[in-house]
């Protein structure tokens, strides 16, 4: 039972952790129809952020610095790589994504010399608590809640203000947001931008769980999160919550099966699996939008 | 006609739509507090010149002048905020916001107060105040028309351009927009309306043009060219 306990919650943690990644995904891909290939690696810069930055200052200036820095490189990304190629074919913003998100995986490597680095262990997050008798992380039970805190406060965003209806009408029909005066290219950048801080928050809590970072550390959560943001149907944020913590949490109990049957190693090859029954089933996820393009 | 009577001069006006020359060098007035209509085919070039003066297409060349300063080549941000609206074709009113966010986006650049304008929205069409909360997307096609021309309205425009607002819809709620449409004219907002129905529209409208493939071929008054042969050959099936 105790046991059950401490991978449920380690599970929903991990998958609040994909969330955070997810919704940087969804929102891109809402607005611009764009897999943004390099949010991943913008995941693992918030990570190398964190290392350096707490490194000489004392962590409540070097995290709030890590989510602005993990901001302005989103939005620089946007700015550079993406906005010139606003009419151009989707395929051509695709790739320029995948050339960024090599770029920053050869740029980590430059400045680290490829060598692991280690997270440092964050006053709060990285103590220890123990939760049904099992030592857990603060970070493990902060997640679920600083995500539905987030959550909240992005949907009321979306929902409630005049930039949240701009990015709706934006998602929707870019031609008519321009008729009504909404500049385009403003509401595409605050999209990056707030995926670029929960992503900035994300790394702050996976990497506590798991400190190791290297060049291409981003790429499995991001891809994982990717997988999250399709499965709960991509464009949506509640569909990118619920899709992360389904992922989050099979993930961790098959890792948790007793090691005798010998099936942890498949872990990621079950996600996958997972995905492509679902989306048999549900083409569009499962919380999808009928059409998914552009009408 | 003096300077000062004309709210826009359209002068020389080339636009190129997908490799070819949609609009061919067209120049009209358009006189402040008027109806004035653009008839003419599918494919007359009609909406270019349109999508033009709003911004969202850059023209090739010519002059596109608003009381005597040049839009041409503006975004259609600055656009909007001098007062120039368009109400595209096929309404393509935000199917996902209310119909309240909907009247609220075409006010996107005001930071006043709304609630008189939406008063006069829903003076003009109470069906959308009746439906306000609901999906625009629900609306009927008649419905999304209204809130289409509401939601330009909300930008209080000095020039409100329409783009064949009657397509599709059944002939009673046609003769209810184009009623609409001279009730807005009454309240001072000149109108550039392009359409199809050339009959509604020249019964409609105090000046009209005509156009034929990317060019002005006919102009005068409404009535001029409901008289007129060749129109009655060509648009009004007479």
């Amino acid at each position: 039972m105790e046991y059950a306990v401490s991978i449920l919650l380690s599970g929903i943690s991990l998958g609040g952790q994909f969330a955070l990644i997810a919704i940087g995904y969804t929102m891109v891909y809402g607005i611009l129809r764009l897999i943004n290939f390099a949010h991943g690696d913008v995941f693992m810069v918030a990570g190398l952020m964190g290392i350096y930055l707490s490194a000489s200052l004392p962590f409540y200036i070097s995290l709030p610095l890590v989510i602005v820095v993990t901001v302005l490189l989103g939005f620089v990304i946007e700015r550079v790589a993406y906005a010139p190629l606003r009419s151009a074919p989707r395929m051509s913003v695709m790739i320029s994504a995948i050339g960024v998100s090599y770029l920053l995986q050869n740029v980590a490597t430059y400045v680290t010399g490829g060598q692991p680095m280690t997270y440092p262990e964050l006053p709060l997050l990285y103590d220890t608590v123990k939760v049904a008798g099992t030592p857990t992380k603060w970070a493990v039970l902060l997640t679920p809640v600083l995500v539905v805190i987030l959550v909240l406060a992005l949907t009321t965003l979306i929902n409630r203000t005049k930039i949240g209806m701009a990015m709706r009408a934006v998602s929707k029909d870019f031609e008519i947001s321009r008729l009504m005066g909404i500049k385009i290219n403003s509401v595409i950048s605050v999209t990056f931008i707030i995926g670029s801080a929960l992503a900035a928050i994300g790394s702050m809590l996976f990497f506590t769980n798991y400190q190791g970072i290297y060049p291409t550390v981003g790429a499995m959560p991001g891809l994982k999160a990717f997988v999250a943001a399709v499965f709960g149907g991509i464009g949506s944020i509640p569909g990118a919550v619920i899709g992360a913590l389904i992922i989050g949490i099979a993930e961790t109990i098959i890792k948790g099966l007793p090691s005798a049957w010998d099936v942890s190693v498949f872990s990621d090859a079950f996600t996958f699996a997972l995905l492509i029954v679902v989306l048999v089933f549900k083409p569009t996820g499962l919380f999808g939008e009928k059409a998914t393009d552009k009408v | 006609m003096s300077n000062s009577d004309i709210i826009l001069r359209v002068k020389d006006l080339t636009v190129n739509y997908g490799g070819i020359e949609a609009v061919k060098g067209i120049s009209f007035d358009v006189p402040k507090g008027s109806i004035v209509t653009l008839i003419g085919a599918n494919g007359a070039g009609k909406s270019s010149t349109l999508r033009s003066i709003a911004g969202l297409v850059k023209p090739r060349s010519g002059s596109i002048a608003l009381e005597g300063e040049e839009l041409t080549g503006r975004d259609p941000t600055a656009i909007v905020a001098k007062g120039v609206t368009l109400v595209p074709e096929g309404r393509r009113i935000f199917p996902d916001l209310t119909v309240l966010e909907n009247l609220r986006i075409g006010a996107y650049l005001r930071s006043d107060d709304l609630s008189e304008d939406l008063n006069w929205v829903y003076e003009l069409f109470p069906r959308l105040k009746e439906r306000s909360w609901q999906a625009g997307g629900t609306l009927s096609g008649g419905e999304q028309q209204m809130l289409a021309v509401g939601r330009a309205l909300m930008s209080k425009p000095r020039l409100i351009m329409m783009d064949e607002p009657s397509l599709g819809l059944a002939p009673l709620v046609v003769k209810g927009i184009f009623e609409i449409i001279r009730e807005i004219n009454r309240q001072g907002v000149t109108v550039l309306l392009i359409e199809q129905n050339a009959n509604m529209a020249l019964k409609t409208a105090d000046l009209a043009y005509v156009m034929e493939t990317g060019s002005i071929t006919l102009s005068g008054t409404g009535a001029e060219l409901l008289t007129n042969e060749s129109v009655k050959a060509a648009y009004l099936g007479t």
